[in-house]
């Protein structure tokens, strides 16, 4: 696929550079989190956001060799690599997503990209496009339940499961990589309004934000 | 004693009261004392305060009747500030807290003195039956006259007018069984469900869980049958598997098993939430429950008689005589007599005469009832008055006296000579009604069954009734009916049916009932007293009677008619005996005259709880872009483009005077004509598009050429419909042989991506592309003017010359230290580079250019300079100039259309109909107002000859209309009919204000029509 | 609000999650240019409206993108299967007419009924979807 140009968005010498989160002021309201929490809230900005789309068998090849796990192909599968700071997240029969630690996602695009030669698939930068919101802590899945309609009960949704779905009036990506942590995916645009809804939704039980980690 | 005194109707003992704490209330201004357990109707009731409303219509007094939410007379206004009013609260479901207060809904000066009652029975012709049905076929006006007399007099709840201080929300639940309602049969179909493992959701609309159990009669295991109840709920409380909602109503029943439940968290407190450690609780909330299976064991209403005068206050339904005594210590009254035609009538004189009070007579429409309440009463020395009922009570604003006669049921009529007994309270039981309401929201029609006498649910897939509501009444059926219940809901889920111990009800002999809906009087139904069927609604016997004789034969008809079942009432004590007196009136049967309707909701559930969270700043999202903190601290004012938040215009402060719109945009304007202005479009729908046919996808989907577009390349497109309308328009860049990136206008950038994919998916899936939204990966900003190019060279390694960097090119490179594709297109009309860059990133490269452009007075502009820019221009904004009825060729855009691609592309087929082929179809033109201080009205409605008679026959409308600053007049866009054959032709825009525009049809580019400067 | 099963992320989401896009089971003609007006005509605007059994096209917007097709009771609302997109449904109103599907839907009397269209028309763009 040399037909397709790739594109590494990210600066060669650091330039000031500011999540979809950094309009909120996390860092202000984090001065005014509740002393024990019963839910807390966390950034994990810039991290590299990489869709993946092609055929399940094609892919799950050069995922392996890329990343050393398996392609998940069940709905709604959500794996990590050994280290756990990478994932990859079935979003459709053909689409996935990868989430990797920043400033990994134009070198782990072209390694794909050469692994999977000829193939039919695409590859898409949206790094800058979304970020990733932690929440945990007890009172988390009752958040969740205030905020989408997607069934939110252990027995329902067990760690290494991720869907998405609608949240509030906006969309997202709800996933549960373990048993004590959510994340949420939000689209850049809808990610203030997400997180105001969640300081909201959170405020009866004590809630804590925490400054976004890099 | 003092206590007695001041409630003379509690009780020294009994009831689920806490006698030792006092609360405090008022009602109608006047302070009264109740205790913790109570509701505001059983503190009412223990302070002997008889008149609680006067009726809708007639204005005649009226006090409580029932204990539950069937109580339609009880409604009152709550709230003791201004902003924490709440209308329509009933008072037997209103926990009594120390403050609270309350007024009457209907009763205006007050309830005892009433301006209408005064002037007799002005009610009762001025509102006769059919009234609403009439006044709304009358003009409306008609009503407006009526209703303010009509809200002011009656009173229909008065909502606040200041702002709410609370807050609700929504909580979205899941559960296997859903149980509704929590008396015996909801406890044991719980019960189990949870053993099974299913995940349990228990909800009871009362203060407290256990329904009837809080005041039967009846054992289990030998102790009261609460005893159990407290068990269970313990039991079930400590499984986690298990939800228990109290006070909570599940007021709809909505598709595929989706039920909301109203929980009122705080309205047992205060009448504003208190708050948790300093915290905010919402006041109530909205559970929106999907549950797999649901059991409905929502009991049974009991239906009273319907006889003359049944209205005054003192006659109250049976089962309700029952519960204030044994539940809230409270006998509403001295001396009862009881009509009824069923032996669980009889509870409640045997509780009145436990309770020391004088039971006067019963009197018992069946001839010989011998059921082991029946003996029970004998017993007490009781008198019963077989094969009669009360025909007519006596008093004003409370009973006085009960007039008993012996009554024919088949023949309707009164059989014997009436004795008058002097009595306060008149109890009646007609036999229940299962409440079927929720199941009949789904639109399932109840069913009748003759047997019960009653309305059962009918087939909703999911749904198992239990208990009264399935029209099962006998305590140890019950709990075996709900036991059942419970595990054929919990296996439908796959659970394990599980054995529950039921403990040993007592069972007692029962007589059966006799169907008795209105009770016979000496004189005819439209002559007698006021026969009440509907109390809250003011519907009489004689009103239906009226209805069916004026043709009404239908019972929904009878409803609208007559109003029955209307408002928060929806039909709960009425429906049934209406449909009774309607069937006889029609020499028919209940099921013939046809089933009845329930609507949601069940009862009244608060504004607040539906609008949830999703009210003020959380009301909708707001989609900002990644410039948007720049905007708002450089003065821009927003313009909402669906729900992004866009820079409308930055109005500067000159010489200490903000800028108007007008200024501001003028300004902005010339800055991009003159010098260098600089617009955030990141707005802009974006989609990547891979594969090795993304190309010949495009050639299918936009209407001009895509084959020979080669990478490095930027082309202008038109997006159809498959009935030739225009549906976006955008540019799309050739990144590499098999990869495009597509723009689309802001507001059509979902609904693009949708249309891409549901051709590819449903009809050419054999085509190997992928589409994926980048929208919001890259921040776009256009730096547009004469002076683009200097100033963007100062911080890009692109060569910007104009020939290395043509129009309708895109380059990578940095800007500003940040790898960007600039993109050379022009939606201004002047030289124009779109800087795209990883949104992360944007801030910094906004800022820098702004630091660099402070020596060319770099101009943020906003969408309205945008408008008039490309307006100027004859540049389209699709939805604005176009509105789904317009073709490219009605614009004009020949230019646009691949007539001769080989594929038929979506669209083409449809430009060859008839219809799109008229000579006369409204095409888009420029229109120059003749007096150039004119900027004509967008919408405005043109004509060809302004002297003709009106109506005028329009010939199209303004669709964009502005200031021009270089051309110092107004100008617009218009779609004329046939316009453009009509070049230099004049028309006419009358105006509301009587003026008549003229504006000649011009060419659609009014500024720089060679385009000569986007190419510099 | 539906409870609708997508067949592709293979469990229940709630109706917010979808889009109706309407009737299923419409193709493009092959040859446009071939179709009369009145061809032409009928497959861009009419449709079915049954009582009773009813294909529906839908796309699980907010989920997995995907399009597929619901056979639906237009009167009790009852979703009777999806299937993806290429697929024929397994219970239609003449099926449950004949009684080769049991359950519990009644089938109503209407099935398709296509206004204002001729045969020709009707058969020209009732194709099976490819
Ligand atoms: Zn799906």
């Amino acid at each position: 696929m040399s037909d397709v140009r790739m594109f590494d968005s990210r600066p060669a010498t650091a330039v000031d550079a500011e999540s979809p989160l950094a309009v909120s002021n996390l860092a202000e309201r984090a001065r005014r989190s509740a002393a024990d929490p019963g839910v807390t809230l966390r950034e994990r900005a810039f991290l590299g956001h990489l869709i993946l789309r092609g055929g399940a068998i094609v892919l799950d090849e050069a995922v392996r060799e890329v990343l050393g796990v398996s392609l998940p192909a069940r709905p709604g599968a959500l794996v990590h690599d050994a280290d756990g700071e990478r994932s990859i997240q079935w979003l459709s029969p053909d689409e996935w997503l990868l989430i990797v630690p920043e400033g990994e996602a134009y070198t782990l695009e072209k390694r794909l990209r050469d692994a999977l030669g000829d193939a039919h698939f695409a590859i898409v930068d949206v790094s800058g496009g979304q970020t990733l919101v932690e929440l945990s802590g007890p009172r988390a899945r009752e958040v969740l339940m205030k905020s989408t309609p997607y069934d939110v009960h252990p027995r329902h949704f067990p760690a290494g499961k991720g869907v998405t779905t609608t949240f509030a009036k906006a969309t997202a990506i709800v996933r549960r990589p373990d048993e004590e942590l959510w994340e949420l995916v939000l689209r850049r645009s809808f990610a203030d309004y997400c997180y105001r809804w969640l300081v909201d939704a959170g405020e009866e039980y004590g809630l804590a934000v925490e400054e976004s980690g890099r | 004693m003092s206590q007695s005194s001041s409630q003379p109707n509690r009780l020294a003992q009994g009831g689920r009261v806490d006698r030792t704490r006092k609360l405090t209330f008022t009602f109608n201004g006047k302070r009264y004392t109740g205790h913790p357990g109570d509701t505001l109707a059983s503190a009412l009731l223990a302070n002997g305060v008889d008149v609680v409303n006067r009726s809708f219509k007639y204005s005649r007094p009226r006090g409580i009747v029932a204990a539950g939410a069937e109580e339609p007379n009880a409604v009152v206004q709550l709230g003791a500030s201004e902003a924490a009013q709440v209308p329509n609260v009933r008072a037997t479901q209103q926990a009594l807290y120390d403050g609270l207060e309350a007024r009457s809904t209907n009763g205006w000066p007050n309830v005892q003195r009433d301006l209408m009652g005064s002037v007799g029975k002005l009610g009762g012709s001025f509102m006769p039956p059919g009234f609403y049905y009439k006044t709304f076929m009358a003009p409306a006006s008609m009503w407006m006259t009526y209703e303010k007399y009509i809200r002011k007099s009656a009173g229909l709840g008065r909502s606040p007018v200041e702002s709410d201080p609370d807050i609700y929300d929504h909580l979205n639940q899941h559960c296997d069984v859903l149980v509704i309602g929590a008396g015996p049969a909801g406890l044991s179909a719980a019960l189990a469900a949870a053993y099974s493992g299913a995940r349990v959701i228990l909800c009871d609309e009362q203060e407290t869980m256990g329904g009837s159990l809080l005041d039967s009669r009846e054992t289990l295991d030998d102790a009261e049958a609460t005893r159990w109840a407290d068990a269970v709920i313990d039991e079930l409380a400590s499984l986690d598997n298990v939800t228990l909602l109290a006070r909570t109503t599940a007021n709809g029943y909505h598709d595929h098993n989706f039920v909301t439940l109203h929980e009122r968290r705080t309205e047992h407190l205060a009448d504003v939430a208190p708050r948790v450690d300093g915290r905010r609780q919402s006041r109530s909330r909205l559970h929106r429950v999907r549950a797999a299976q649901v059991v409905l064991a929502t009991g049974a209403h009991e239906r009273p008689l319907v006889y003359a005068n049944n209205d005054v206050p003192g006659n109250l339904l049976a089962g309700a005589v029952s519960t204030y005594i044994r539940r809230y210590g409270v006998a509403p009254g001295q001396k009862l007599v009881l009509s009824t035609s069923n032996d669980h009538g009889y509870r409640a004189a045997l509780d009145w005469h436990e309770a020391g009070r004088e039971v006067v007579a019963i009197a018992d429409a069946r001839d010989n009832p011998d059921g082991e309440w029946v003996e029970q009463a004998r017993a007490a020395g009781i008198r019963i008055i077989t094969g009669s009922a009360v025909i007519e009570a006596k008093g004003d604003k409370r009973v006085s006296a009960a007039r008993v006669a012996r009554i024919d049921i088949d023949g309707f009529r009164v059989a014997g000579k009436a004795e008058e007994l002097a009595c306060d309270t008149i109890a009646s039981s007609g036999g229940y009604s299962p409440v079927v309401h929720l199941s009949s929201h789904t639109g399932t029609r109840p069913v009748w069954r003759d047997d019960i006498l009653g309305f059962v649910p009918g087939d909703v897939t999911g749904l198992t009734p239990a208990g009264g509501a399935h029209g099962v009444y006998a305590l140890d059926a019950v709990l075996e009916d709900g036991v059942a219940a419970g595990n054929r809901a919990a296996e439908a889920g796959g659970f394990p049916a599980a054995s529950v111990n039921l403990p040993r009800a007592s069972a007692h002999r029962e007589s059966p009932a006799v169907a008795l809906y209105q009770v016979p009087h000496e004189k005819p139904t439209l002559r007698a007293p006021k026969q009440f069927v509907d109390l809250q609604n003011d519907v009489t016997a004689a009103g239906i009677d009226v209805a069916t004789r004026e043709g009404f034969e239908s019972i929904e008809h009878v409803k609208r008619y007559t109003a029955m079942g209307f408002g928060t009432d929806q039909g709960k004590l009425g429906n049934i005996n209406g449909m009774a007196i309607a069937a006889r009136c029609l020499g028919q049967t209940i099921p013939e005259t046809g089933t009845t309707v329930f609507r949601p909701n069940y009862t009244p559930v608060t504004f607040g709880a539906i609008v949830g969270r999703h009210c003020r700043e959380l009301f909708d999202p707001e989609r900002y872009t990644a410039l948007h903190q720049w905007h708002v601290e450089h003065g821009a004012e927003f313009e909402d483009v669906g729900q992004w938040k866009r820079p409308w215009y930055f109005p500067r402060t000159v010489n200490g005077k903000k800028e108007s719109m007008h200024e501001a945009v003028a300004r902005e304007c010339l800055a991009v004509r003159q010098g260098v202005g600089i617009l955030d479009a990141s707005t802009l729908g974006k989609i990547d598009i891979q594969g090795p046919d993304a190309r010949e996808f495009l050639g299918r989907i936009y209407t001009n050429k895509w084959a020979k577009l080669a990478p490095g390349r930027v082309r202008y497109g038109l997006m159809c419909k498959d009935d030739g309308m225009l549906m976006d328009d955008g540019t799309t860049s050739c990144l590499g042989d098999n990869h495009f990136l597509m723009t689309t206008t802001t507001g059509g950038a979902a609904g693009v991506l949708e249309w891409l994919e549901i051709w590819h998916q449903t009809e050419w899936p054999e085509l190997e592309v992928y589409f994926n939204s980048v929208t919001d990966h890259w921040a776009t900003m256009t730096v547009t003017g004469p002076e683009a190019r200097q100033l963007l060279a100062e911080i890009t390694d692109i060569d910007l010359d104009k020939e290395a960097f043509k129009f309708m090119d895109w380059k990578e490179g940095n800007v500003a230290g940040v790898p960007a594709r600039v993109f050379r297109i022009s939606f201004t009309g002047e030289l124009a580079f779109e800087i795209n860059v990883q949104a992360n990133y944007a801030m910094h490269v906004w800022k820098t250019l702004f630091e660099h452009g402070e020596k060319y007075d770099l101009t943020p502009y906003g969408t309205e300079t945008m408008h008039v820019l490309r307006a100027e221009k004859g540049l389209i904004i699709v939805g604005q100039d176009t509105d789904g009825s317009v073709t490219p060729e009605d614009l004009g855009m020949y230019w646009a259309i691949g007539y001769d691609k080989p594929f038929p592309w979506i669209g083409k087929r449809a430009l060859s109909r008839p219809d799109t082929r008229r000579v006369d179809r409204k095409q888009l033109v420029g229109l120059r107002p003749h007096d150039p201080g004119v900027v004509l009205e967008e919408g405005a409605q043109i004509v060809f000859d302004p002297e003709q008679s009106i109506p005028m026959t329009m010939v199209g409308h303004v669709t964009s209309s502005y200031y021009s600053p270089v051309l110092d007049s107004g100008f617009a866009l218009a779609v004329v009919k046939g316009g453009h054959h009509r070049m230099g032709e004049t028309v006419y825009l009358p105006m509301v204000d009587g003026k008549v525009h003229a504006a000649e049809i011009v060419s659609t580019v009014f500024y720089d029509p060679k385009g000569e400067r986007q190419h510099v | 609000m539906f409870h609708i099963y997508c067949p592709y992320c293979e469990e229940h989401r709630e109706e917010e999650e979808f889009h109706p896009k309407g009737q299923a089971h419409i193709a493009r003609p092959a040859d446009p240019d071939a179709c009369s007006d009145a061809e032409w005509g009928d497959y861009l605007f009419f449709r079915d409206n049954p009582r009773g059994i009813h294909h529906e096209l839908w796309v699980h917007a907010v989920g997995c993108r995907k399009f597929f097709n619901i056979t639906r009771h237009t009167v009790t609302y009852a979703i009777l299967e999806t299937y993806r997109m290429g697929e024929q449904p397994t219970i239609t109103a003449e099926s449950l007419a004949s009684g080769e599907k049991a359950g519990n839907v009644q089938a109503a009397s209407g099935g398709q009924q296509t206004v204002g269209a001729s045969d020709a028309a009707v058969a020209s763009v009732k194709g099976a979807q490819a």
